[in-house]
């Protein structure tokens, strides 16, 4: 099926999300999408799959125009995507979950579906337990399931965002397989959207590369790295020297810990953090590494072992009082578990002043959030809601929140949805603090970022943490291969 | 008939236990598709009322149910409408509600306390009611217990085997899946709300025209609130409600047995009961309790008992849902 | 333009009108003119000198409650309990005014402190269920209430019945020196009056001017974030609780020592749900509070003269309050007067 988009529009109010995009697409082959965070390339599909309805322009499925009101009709007619988190249901088995919405019999057939999802993973090399719910699977688990999923439907088109963000190697591996196959065994047309080069390189026919809401350019694969580097950016982002600041002195001390949540059991974690160290923590979600963040923050308490923090015994503080010893914890979700929505930022600088007074004095107030607004280079006023920053905004502001004494600051994802100049902003904010003597202990799907600013890294899979590699000498594949389990 | 007293007991609990079971499935409905509707105490006592009224003045039962359901159905779409196109707060507009409705109720009613009025004729199933022991607790009844017993059988197959069912769980667990998935969210959400009010109000009629007979003030009052918290109890569960209910029905029955055996068990404890039994069964389920209860056990049997115990309420309830405003 | 800006204007006067048009309604489906209903209802609560009187003895425990519950609605608490809380406060001054032989100026302060402690520890009860046994503070507070109410009557019909036997009203009436001293031939006690303004002051003040109330409303907004930001979530739920229950039980003690005279079965009588609508229609406005409740309770002790007068039930005020409530609830924004119109969709990153 040829699949035309011409002059597609997307605004969202005063954001032109896409702004006039014009592309063709043949069926056999495997296109990326490119752009840094930020360039429209998710709204685009989101356009192209019917979960968008597009301000202006026109969809063509083999040359007939198109229009579809949602998503299943999108799929109805042959595009289905498959998000990054992808649009299942979590309390519900696989089988429930794949039979939701298949046909429109009242009781639902359970045998001959399951028939024909384990015939579908056959087909693709999958591995599926048809028994588990959606909550207990992986990230690439759930990305197959998907997929197969619109395999069922008859899609044509298969539209992927994102989809390695979060899978390990093998799972990278065996995913591009079943593209490959899909595309070029069997005739349908594979839509990546990425924002990472190599990958498009390696999987790639063609790639289209979206500029702030524009095309603007195209190629076929192979293509030298600089021009589609180039085309991406507007300037070649500086490469910041990466200095180390790491010291002797060793600041956190993780003495073999065990912890659990009802899901998994970490045992016996041994890790030393230099002062002035960054260390990254790779590994899938659920594979531990959050726990032990939630640990060195005092929400969770380990069973065994000792944690020491420049000599001081933290083990058994709570969050608040290791908040009170010099740790920070910055979780994923800014507005969900950072930021207050509908408090302004002059409120949240009072709010989390570590000698409040009894009744607050509002000028002050004012006049310390319009220091820290120009000092961390917010856009926004002291009585700005933070609900109304922008992404990259609201992760500063975050840091803006932080004591100037912090030693240990924990972070989950730290620079994940935005996009570069916001991304270096936010790691020269850290490095600044890192220069003082301040460690950082942060977990992130991006293993590139991983490689670029860790001084040491180590990966978590199953419970299990790696052995700990040095950043300089590692690559993002050997990263891979570690949250895979590979020891 | 001779049976023994226990079973004498064991029959009217299911009785008892009927209105609450009939509310606790029309609540489940609701709340699985994602809407708290709290105006359930003041919508079974508006339609117990106006089930007697119109069951006294039309001399018949059925309208008095039809005229009961059409309570609860309105009252619950004035909460859906309140949620789904007006954006607002379901607690607030729920309670408010709630608190119209037994001021209605005791407004509207004045004039009918009291007095006698219509009630549903007995009717035990031929055949299986002469069951020994199983016979008379549970098909010597009339058509609403049997309407109860065969709704929670019904609410379940529909909840768990059917593609409606599927649905409706996508909309009050991950609206955003169902979407996707050509599930009209929001009709379905307006749907399941209307059907679950209906439900409660066919609850508060069963009461006035066949449980407690007749109507007073506060007739049903208390119900609608114990109710939401069997449905929690229950784990949004039909059949796990089912049984909460008749818990509750027990406990009644029960304290009116041991106010016979001890009479100086004062009306204090028999009227204290429910609501020590609410917190009881709400704090059961929470999660730290559970851990202090599991704790007890054999560490075999832990994760299974963890997993009955605990429950796990849709991932939506109480939100609104705007298709195609999902960023990443 | 001038349309939108009038309708602007005077939208907060729908939903006053459109609870008259149902009140009015229900007037006419009993048989009774709007005129006679409105003007007894009018008649019962400024018809004189004692009438007015009579609604500001109502309004001052119904503004203590509010008061209190503006505390706990910012920080998120749906303290559904303060009826009980309220009623606690009562049972804990009677037990001073039928225990303690002291005089008057001893007794009084006691009986008050007696009322905020316990309406403060009752309240604590249901913040501990929520903390700490995750029951939602809805159930626990419909729960506590209910069991307060059964306190009462036990206390009534048993251990505090009246030397001529229990008879299910009322506690023996309490020694005069325990009482507030009122105002007149009315149940208005002046002291009330004062210790409400201060109250009113302190819940405003609290609110917007001291860290702990920022901490409320952070908590009230975002309660993870507030934690993680570093408000001790717990604690802090507790004690705005402790306040709200402490407000409420001076309330419950102003009515047993000054509208009663002794503990009643219906010492409370809704008035603390009656708060819960008053706090709704404020948007947790402390300024609007005294105001809201002077119309309420103006509305419910005109709705007993009406009662009087027609013999239709009192729960016609309830209902005029209620639905002026839900109104609010629904229609109240005049910014939302294009709701019917096409949404414009808002979308975040990318």
């Amino acid at each position: 099926m040829k699949v035309s988009l011409i002059d597609i529009r997307k605004y969202f109010g005063d954001v032109r999300a896409n702004d006039g995009i014009t592309l063709h697409l043949d069926p056999g082959r495997i296109y990326g999408l490119l752009g840094e965070n930020g360039a429209g390339k998710s709204t685009l599909m989101k356009v192209l799959s019917g979960y968008h309805q597009q301000t202006a322009g026109t969809i063509e499925l083999d040359g007939q125009p198109a229009a579809f009101d949602s998503p299943a009709e999108a799929l109805r007619r042959g595009v289905g995507m498959i998000y990054q988190d992808p649009l299942d249901v979590p309390s519900m088995r696989v089988l429930d979950n794949y039979l939701l919405g298949r046909d429109s019999q009242l009781a639902l057939n359970k045998q001959i579906g399951e028939t024909e999802l384990l015939a579908n993973a056959a087909r693709l090399g999958f591995n599926i337990d048809i028994r588990a719910y959606i909550d207990t699977l992986t990230l690439g688990e759930r990305q197959q399931l998907e997929m197969l999923r619109m395999l069922a439907f008859g899609a044509q088109v298969f539209i992927l965002d994102e989809p390695t963000t979060g899978i390990s190697s093998d799972q990278k591996e065996s995913l591009f397989q079943s593209l490959r196959k899909l595309a070029h065994e069997e005739g349908k047309t594979v839509i990546l959207v990425s924002h990472k080069l190599s990958e498009v390189q390696e999987l790639c026919d063609h790639v289209m590369v979206l500029r702030r809401g524009k095309l603007v350019g195209e190629a076929d694969i192979p293509c030298p790295t600089d021009t589609l580097v180039r085309m991406m950016f507007e300037d070649i982002p500086p490469q910041q020297e990466r200095i180390s600041r790491v010291q002797d002195a060793v600041g956190l001390s993780v003495e073999n810990v065990s912890f659990e949540d009802d899901r998994l059991a970490v045992k016996d974690i041994h890790l030393d953090l230099h002062a002035g160290e960054v260390f990254g923590l790779a590994g899938l979600e659920g594979s531990g590494q959050r726990l032990l963040l939630q640990v060195c923050a005092g929400f969770i308490k380990a069973q065994q072992g000792r944690l020491v923090l420049h000599g001081e015994d933290v083990s058994d503080y709570s969050y608040h009082r290791m908040r009170e010893a010099g740790v920070a914890y910055l979780p994923a979700g800014r507005l969900e578990e950072g930021l207050i929505a509908g408090l302004s930022v002059m409120e949240h600088v009072a709010l989390s002043d570590p000698q409040p007074t009894f009744t607050i004095n509002w000028a002050h107030y004012e006049a310390e959030t319009a220091e820290r607004i120009a000092r961390y280079q917010v856009v926004g006023q002291p009585q700005t809601p933070v609900d109304a920053l922008s992404g990259g905004n609201q992760q500063r502001t975050l840091f803006a929140l932080l004591r100037p004494d912090v030693k240990l600051i924990l972070l989950e994802h730290p620079t994940r949805g935005l996009d570069v100049r916001s991304a270096e902003w936010i790691w020269q904010l850290m490095f600044g603090r890192v220069a003082r003597g301040a460690m950082i202990l942060f977990m992130s799907a991006d293993l590139d970022e991983l490689v670029a600013r860790s001084d040491r890294i180590a990966a978590f899979s199953g419970g299990r943490m790696s052995r700990v590699v040095e950043a300089e000498k590692t690559t993002a594949e050997e990263l891979g291969h570690l949250i895979g389990g590979e020891v | 008939m001779n049976n023994p007293e226990w079973v004498r007991v064991f029959s009217s609990i299911i009785l008892q236990a009927t209105p609450l079971t009939i509310a606790v499935c029309g609540e489940t409905l609701t709340e699985r598709v994602g809407i708290v509707n709290l105006s359930l105490d003041g919508s079974m006592l508006l339609a117990a009322m106006t089930s007697f009224i119109v069951g006294l003045l039309t001399d018949s039962v059925g309208l008095g149910f039809l005229a009961g359901a059409c309570v609860g159905a309105l009252l619950a779409l004035i909460i859906a409408f309140s949620s789904i196109q007006l954006r607002k707060d379901q607690y607030a507009v729920g309670f408010v509600l709630s608190l119209l409705g037994e001021e209605l109720s005791a407004f509207l009613g004045q004039n009918y306390t009291h007095t006698p009025g219509v009630r549903v004729p007995h009717w035990g199933i031929p055949f299986l009611k002469d069951i020994p022991i199983l016979g008379p607790i549970f098909f010597d009844h009339d058509v609403v217990v049997y309407f109860a017993m065969g709704l929670v059988a019904l609410t379940s197959w529909w909840m768990f085997r059917t593609q409606p069912g599927l649905k409706l769980r996508s909309a009050g667990e991950r609206p955003e899946a169902g979407f996707a998935r050509g599930v009209d969210v929001n009709r379905i959400r307006y749907l399941y709300t209307m059907l679950g009010g209906a439900l409660v109000g066919i609850a508060g009629a069963a009461y006035s025209l066949d449980v407690k007979l007749g109507w007073s003030e506060g007739h049903t009052r208390g119900l609608g609130w114990i109710a939401l918290a069997i449905v929690i109890f229950g784990g949004w569960s039909p059949v796990r409600g089912a049984l909460g209910a008749i818990l509750f029905g027990a406990s009644k029955s029960l304290a009116a047995l041991l106010q016979r055996t001890f009479p100086e068990v004062s009306v204090v404890a028999f009227n204290a009961l429910p609501w020590v039994l609410m917190v009881g069964v709400l704090l059961l389920v929470s999660s730290d309790v559970i851990d202090i209860v599991v704790r007890i056990f054999p560490e075999r049997l832990r994760p299974r008992l963890r997993q009955i115990l605990q429950v796990r309420p849709p991932g939506a309830l109480g939100t609104v849902f705007r298709p195609g405003e999902t960023g990443e | 333009m001038r349309f939108e800006s009038w309708a602007k204007r005077l939208w907060p006067l729908v939903p006053v009108l459109g609870a008259i048009l149902v009140t009015a309604l229900l007037l006419l489906a009993f048989g009774v003119s709007p005129g006679e209903g409105f003007g007894a209802m009018l008649r019962g609560a400024f018809g004189d000198d004692q009438k007015l009187l009579s609604v500001l003895a109502f309004w001052v425990p119904l503004t203590l409650a509010s008061a209190g519950l503006v505390v706990a609605f910012t920080a998120g608490l749906w303290n559904i309990g303060v009826e009980g809380q309220i009623v606690m406060g009562a049972i804990a001054s009677s037990w001073v005014a039928l225990r303690l032989d002291a005089p008057s100026y001893v007794m009084i302060p006691l009986e008050l402190l007696a009322g905020m402690a316990a309406g403060a520890l009752w309240a604590a009860l249901a913040g501990v269920l929520k903390t700490r046994g995750k029951v939602h503070e809805i159930f626990g507070g419909l729960a506590l209430n209910n069991l307060a109410i059964i306190f009462t009557n036990y206390l009534i019909s048993g251990p505090w019945q009246p030397p001529e036997g229990g008879t299910f009203r009322g506690t023996a009436p309490f020694p005069e020196k325990a009482l507030l001293p009122l105002l007149g031939e009315s149940r208005l006690s002046p002291l009330s009056v004062v210790l409400t303004i201060l109250a009113l002051i302190c819940a405003y003040f609290i609110l917007r001017g001291t860290t702990w109330g920022l901490r409320l409303k952070a908590l009230g907004k975002n309660a993870i974030s507030a934690f993680l930001l570093g408000v001790r979530s717990e604690r802090e739920l507790i004690l705005a609780m402790m306040v709200c229950g402490a407000l409420a039980g001076l309330g419950g003690s102003v009515r047993v020592l000054s509208w009663f005279e002794s503990l009643r079965q219906s010492i409370s009588g809704g008035i603390g749900f009656l708060a819960l609508l008053v706090v709704m229609l404020s948007g947790l406005r402390v300024t609007l509070i005294p105001f809201i409740a002077f119309f309420f309770s103006a509305v419910l002790n005109g709705s007993i003269t009406l009662q009087l007068r027609t013999q239709l039930h009192s729960a016609l005020g309830g209902i005029l309050t209620a639905v002026m409530v839900l109104l609010v609830l629904l229609f109240g924004d005049p910014n939302q007067l294009n709701i019917f119109r096409k949404e414009t969709e808002v979308d975040s990153d990318e």
